[in-house]
């Protein structure tokens, strides 16, 4: 058993501490007052729509108030997994994601080796920045590209089938092409960007890591497998971690747009049924449950990946 | 890379001829769709697809850009974008930098809590109904506030601009500033803010670029045409083939000559909308290295 002057000490230890925070608080003040400001915007409007997703459980009627509204447990989720659409939204969503996590995580890192062993500065740094441009070119506008360069009439890729006595095709209501044109656009759009980090990651590697490797006689493939790669490995790792953890979110932006009545067998995903069931149809309780339920999984998903990255090597989110 | 003591193998001349060559192509396949556009705008409509692919402009007209002067639609979009991302991202910066600022300094008590609070929402969001809720809760629905306040912190960015003052101010000079009687608010003001010009216009143009080009806030929360942004006419011009205010005079003789003067507005408003994104492009590139790279690594 303690005895009393320690258990006193320990006391008057922690009361010191807390008077030094204290301290700091009032001689700080304004930090406090500044952070409080972003504090109030994510209380608003990242917190409170949180609390609200209870209504996932409940049958809302404005007039009731999301507090006010009967709970109903889980009778959406149920009606969701029930219903007809559920099977089909899940597999284009997956699909969609899947597809593009294939694509869209190895090429960045591809392009990027390949841009690190252009010797010409300025041919580097011409290509980088032209690669770049699409991923600030809004999604209205590249949809908008898609249909001069894919539509059936005046189409620039139909026109020169039909110059070569080909047959017009039809990429834009096609459901079996839609998944190509969605990713495809995105790749054409992001790819050069998606280098960015990893320029950045190759940009910290010592240049006398390649002076010793070439003075051996390494060829250039062996300096890019044994040098870089392994210098940019934590940053493929935590890239492929996040776009794993966003499995069940094809964006709406892209998606809703490239939609039409010929394509949505294949193009109907989570995001788009989720918003046309809720702000469409009305059906504000059913439609969160299929929000929650998709950002359920997303983050299973995510937790699942990270602690296969923990368990295989030593680079993770958390 | 090494250029002093290497010596190319006829291995490595191949290596980078193949590279070069590559990434040349790839370059101008990339560029092409953009270039087949700003042709295109300043084409005469009826020699736009007299062959497929357009190399240079064909038979010069600036019809397209007329067309958009006379345009209502296009103009109050336009107008009412630029208000929506100047004043959007001026919350978005300041909020961002009052979020990021206290949490840089060495020793801010509540740290770690406040992290966790921040990078929650992150990974757990309410969805669309549930925020679509709050908006109309507050009463700001069909306002132009709900084009500003919600979305006025990213997290994420918030962190690569805690990581570059982190990294970028030395803590000697907060001190030393502390020491000649300054406060803290006169430190971000006077010491932290003049030395972060990357990361602020790093942050402008993230910013700023995701407000110009976000059509779904305004699609879901607008109902008055007058207060749509540019994309949402865009879209109805692009996407949905509608062509606004002008298009109740296509009747009679006049419409084929009508429709070939859309054409080219569709081309010319992909253009315009596109240029003030691009023009400041060039300004803040200069920064992409120091702004995102520095921050990004250790994020």
């Amino acid at each position: 058993m303690p005895n009393t002057t320690e258990v006193k000490v320990e006391q008057s230890d922690k009361r010191k501490e807390r008077a030094k925070r204290w301290h700091y608080v009032k001689r700080h003040k304004s930090l406090y007052l500044m952070i409080l400001i972003p504090i109030i915007f994510v209380i608003i409007w990242n917190y409170w729509p949180m609390y609200g997703v209870i209504i996932a459980f409940k049958d809302y009627s404005p007039a009731y108030g999301i507090w006010g509204s009967p709970w109903v447990g889980f009778k959406h989720f149920t009606r969701f997994f029930q219903s007809y659409f559920f099977g089909n939204v899940i597999w284009n969503t997956l699909r969609i994601s899947i597809y593009s996590l294939i694509v869209s995580v190895p090429l960045p890192i591809i392009l990027a080796l390949m841009f690190n062993e252009i010797r010409v500065k300025w041919l580097k740094s011409t290509i980088q920045t032209i690669t770049y441009i699409p991923n600030f070119i809004s999604v209205v506008i590249i949809v908008g590209m898609i249909n001069f360069f894919f539509g059936s009439q005046n189409g620039v890729i139909n026109n020169l089938v039909e110059m070569f006595g080909g047959k017009s095709i039809d990429f834009l209501g096609s459901s079996g092409i839609f998944p190509h044109m969605y990713v495809w656009s995105g790749i054409w759009q992001g790819v050069g960007w998606g280098t960015l980090i990893y320029t950045a990651a190759m940009s910290g590697i010592p240049q006398d890591q390649y002076e010793a490797a070439y003075l051996e006689g390494a060829s250039r493939f062996q300096c890019i497998k044994n040098i870089t790669i392994p210098a940019i490995m934590p940053t493929i790792v935590i890239s492929a971690i996040l776009a794993t953890g966003g499995i069940m979110a094809v964006g709406f932006d892209k998606t809703f747009l490239m939609q039409n009545a010929s394509n949505l067998s294949t193009s109907e995903v989570l995001s788009t049924y989720t918003y046309k069931m809720g702000l469409v149809n009305g059906e504000y309780s059913f439609s969160a449950a299929v929000g929650l339920f998709s950002n359920l999984i997303n983050f299973i998903f995510l937790w699942v990946v990270n602690k296969f990255a923990q368990h295989v090597g030593d680079t993770s989110l958390w | 890379m090494a250029k002093a003591i290497y010596k190319p193998g006829k291995a490595d001349k191949a290596f980078d001829v193949a590279n070069i060559v590559i990434l040349i192509v790839f370059t101008l396949i990339v560029l092409y769709p953009i270039i087949f556009v700003v042709n295109a705008s300043f084409s005469d409509p009826t020699k736009i697809f007299d062959t497929p692919l357009l190399l240079w402009p064909r038979g010069f007209s600036l019809d397209g850009y007329t067309e958009i002067l006379k345009n209502k639609d296009i103009l109050v979009g336009f107008k009412n974008a630029v208000i929506y991302t100047v004043l959007g991202t001026v919350v978005n910066i300041a909020v961002t930098t009052l979020g990021a600022y206290p949490l840089s300094r060495k020793g801010f008590e509540g740290k770690g809590f406040f992290t966790i609070f921040f990078t929650i929402t992150m990974f757990f969001s309410g969805g669309l109904i549930p925020t679509y809720l709050v908006n109309q809760q507050l009463g700001i629905v069909n306002t132009l506030w709900v084009m500003i306040l919600p979305g006025a912190l990213s997290v994420y960015n918030m962190i690569l601009m805690r990581t570059y003052f982190q990294q970028n101010i030395p803590s000697e000079l907060i001190e030393s500033a502390y020491v000649d009687g300054a406060n803290d608010m006169q430190l971000l003001w006077k010491v932290v803010l003049p030395l972060s010009t990357p990361i602020i216009a790093v942050m402008a143009m993230f910013y700023g670029v995701g407000r110009w080009n976000d059509y779904f806030n305004a699609m879901i929360y607008l109902q008055d045409r007058s207060k749509f942004p540019l994309q949402l006419i865009l879209r109805e011009i692009l996407v949905q083939g509608q062509f606004g205010d002008t298009s109740q005079a296509l009747i009679g003789s006049a419409s084929a000559q009508m429709m070939l003067l859309k054409l080219t507005l569709k081309y010319s408003v992909v253009v315009v909308s596109t240029l003030p994104v691009l023009l400041f492009y060039p300004v803040v590139q200069k920064y992409f290295e120091k702004g995102i790279m520095v921050g990004a690594i250790k994020g």
